[in-house]
């Protein structure tokens, strides 16, 4: 028993996880029916199912950020190509005689995916080709891509009207919220695909160490293009579901920081921004940590201006915890802890 | 052209000991890492400047030029702090919302009363120290710098809020009058107080960096961190200290901010570190750090405010083209340092 609890508190979810159950707690403090769920009209609607269905953007975006990160890359350019998606979606909408018909709808999606296909295979293209540092490669399509999604725009914000469209933002299927099917058909696809079968492991083998993986035969240049590619359709996925949500596309603001808001889940999730051993699992739960600290943050009565400071404070706590610093501390002083008791060395 | 200044980083070009002529010195220092974004930077500018005054009548005049450094102030003094994070090969996400919260600070506080020159040295007080808590975690916590500064961003940015959500104009009769004041420098052109701080500083960092021990430390940590602490360099408050430097710029970019805009807001200067951080490239140094100067970031700048001139002459080019100008020039210099040094090796 006692082996078991030191496994988990040693394993990187369970910081994280305290993270989010504190937060959880101290939303029932705040609102002693916080947990409920509703059914009305046949779908689910509370707290709880609120935090899954606003979450699943960046979720979906930290899911692609994760592999990225993993390859000890790093992709800014997702806020970009999530509003350029969301700016190609809608003027496709626009410019159709028909919004509403889920075929002109189905059209717009593929179009908005498509290019962001091309947009993740640039960044592939400057990271593995040209070999520019990746945090650089994506700076130029971050600055550059909110000006080509206001090209597509025109600089207007565009506003649609489209039943099918708007589904994907706000609509549900059995009960639950499209998009948190989305994002788990994201989350599903991603873990099969890493790790049922060997793509992940070359992954962080290129991650851990570039040359010696070069060595051993794995072709990184393929492996760079393929998780930019993955990370920027998975920006356009979210891209879609915002400007699905909103029914309108804003070049300038939609998914403003999102690339911070997935970059930190995929740290709170215990991934290393160095490279290396990744945790979708714990993206997942990062992802839950910042949308569970939005959702606190309203519910305990904070006024929402302040959720940055908050959001701060919880990056700095949990990074802080991590570092390889906190963590000798915590060694030390747990071994002197074990011989004082007399029971030796903890299992750590 | 080779002889600009002392190397501080040990050059990778191949010494040869024959005397060369003119043509192969400037080819050399073109296709030299530290030296040749740095000119393709300065004949880009110049090329832009010569072009827009062929296409625009009165565009090739000294006031063109001064507002230039006039309304771009602000940005030189945060690319100057940015320069020394950068050549230690650590970057500032924090920069902007920092000139937000400078601003935020300055116009409430001069709005509940207190004196200009209490103000200001305030600000820079608290934005140092928010640069030192910054450089505490990334060197004794290992936090990376990406993620520590993109806390103290959420941090900048949250406190700006908190201290009010709507803007708040500045009325202090000193303030502006500091503001304002234009010093004439005969045919008709002036430059304001921001100008000349702003070059106070760019003067104040060429010479910490390159005649100070500080300096040269700077560049050995990017050169390499390990080979620095081997050297027995005190890497570690340094290391920390070029984290203050940028809050210190990040604090009086705010108010050359504040002097340009006289009011606060707390959603002014979003993406603002883009902008300098895209200056520091344009500019020459290298994100790997160890290679760069100043004085290339000051050049960056420049690029960045002649572009947006142009496209201000130009009139029928919308805002949005100086996003994607910005971002091609970024490709540009980014494949070019890669050619460069990748040539040298």
């Amino acid at each position: 028993m006692t082996a078991l609890l030191a496994r988990f508190v040693s394993s990187r979810l369970f910081w994280p996880l305290v993270m989010l159950a504190v937060l959880l707690i101290i939303d029932v403090i705040a609102v002693p029916g916080f947990f409920a769920i509703t059914i009305r009209d046949g779908n689910l609607y509370g707290s709880l199912i609120d935090i899954l269905r606003n979450g699943a953007p960046t979720l979906i975006v930290a899911i692609g950020m994760t592999l990225v990160i993993a390859t000890r890359g790093i992709d800014l350019s997702v806020g970009a190509v999530a509003a350029i998606s969301g700016a190609v979606a809608c003027s496709i909408l626009l410019g159709s005689p028909d919004p509403g018909n889920p075929a002109t709808v189905a059209v717009a999606i593929v179009v908005a995916l498509l290019i962001s296909l091309v947009l993740g295979v640039w960044n592939g293209f400057l990271v593995s080709v040209i070999g520019i540092q990746p945090i650089i490669a994506t700076l130029i399509l971050m600055t550059a891509g909110r000006g080509v999604a206001m090209l597509i725009t025109e600089g207007q914000i565009l506003t649609v009207t489209s039943p099918p469209f708007k589904a994907l933002g706000s609509g549900f299927w059995l009960g639950i919220p499209i998009a948190v099917y989305v994002a788990a058909f994201v989350f599903v696809l991603a873990a099969v695909f890493t790790r049922r079968t060997a793509l992940g492991m070359m992954i962080e083998s290129v991650g851990i160490n570039p040359e010696a993986s070069r060595q051993a035969g794995i072709r990184a240049r393929g492996l760079l293009f393929v998780v930019y590619t993955f990370s920027a359709v998975c920006a356009a996925i979210a891209g879609l579901i915002l400007t699905a949500n909103t029914m309108a596309a804003d070049a300038n603001n939609a998914a403003l920081f999102i690339e911070l808001d997935a970059i930190l889940a995929v740290v709170i999730g215990g991934t290393s921004l160095a490279g290396g051993r990744y945790s979708l699992a714990g993206t997942l739960v990062g992802a839950l940590v910042i949308q569970t600290l939005v959702t606190t943050v309203y519910t305990v009565g904070i006024p929402p201006i302040a959720t940055m400071v908050f959001k701060a404070a919880v990056v700095t706590v949990v990074c802080l915890l991590q570092s390889p610093t906190t963590n000798q501390a915590l060694a030390s002083w747990r071994r002197s802890l074990a011989v004082r008791t007399g029971k030796g060395v903890a299992s750590a | 052209m080779t002889t600009l200044l002392p190397a501080p980083a040990p050059t990778t070009g191949v010494s040869r000991k024959a005397p060369k002529g003119l043509g192969a010195r400037i080819r050399d220092a073109f296709t030299s890492p530290k030296y040749g974004p740095v000119l393709v930077t300065a004949v880009l500018f110049v090329a832009v400047f010569v072009i827009g005054g062929i296409r625009y009548p009165g565009f090739l005049s000294g006031q063109v030029l001064l507002n230039l450094f006039v309304d771009n102030a602000y940005l030189i003094v945060l690319a100057v702090g940015m320069t020394f994070v950068i050549l230690t090969g650590g970057i500032d996400l924090s920069v902007g919302a920092v000139v937000a919260l400078s601003t935020m600070i300055a116009a409430s506080l001069l709005q509940a009363g207190l004196p200009a020159a209490v103000v200001i040295p305030l600000i820079l007080v608290a934005t140092s120290a928010l640069g030192l808590l910054v450089g505490l975690m990334i060197h004794y916590f290992k936090v990376q710098p990406f993620i520590a500064t993109l806390a103290a961003m959420f941090l900048a940015r949250g406190l700006c809020y908190v201290i009010s959500q709507s803007s708040i104009s500045i009325t202090d009769p000193a303030f502006i009058a500091l503001a304002v004041s234009r010093l004439p420098l005969g045919g008709g052109m002036s430059i304001t107080w921001s100008v000349i701080i702003a070059v106070i500083v760019v003067a104040v960092a060429v010479w910490v960096l390159h005649r100070t021990r500080f300096g040269r430390t700077v560049y050995a940590i990017g050169g390499g961190e390990h080979s620095g602490m081997l050297m027995g360099l005190p890497v570690a408050r340094t290391k920390v200290l070029v984290y203050v430097v940028s809050g210190f710029c990040s604090g009086l970019a705010g108010v050359l901010f504040t002097f340009y805009t006289l009011s606060g807001y707390p959603l002014t200067a979003i993406g603002t570190e883009l902008d300098a951080i895209a200056a520091v490239v344009i500019g020459g140094t290298l994100l790997a750090g160890g290679y760069g100067f100043v004085l290339g970031s000051v050049l960056g700048v420049l690029v960045l405010g002649i572009i947006q001139t142009i496209i201000t002459f130009e009139g029928t080019l919308s805002s949005w083209w100086t996003k994607i100008f910005i971002g091609v020039l970024l490709l540009v210099f980014i494949v070019l340092q890669r050619v460069l040094t990748a040539r040298r090796r």
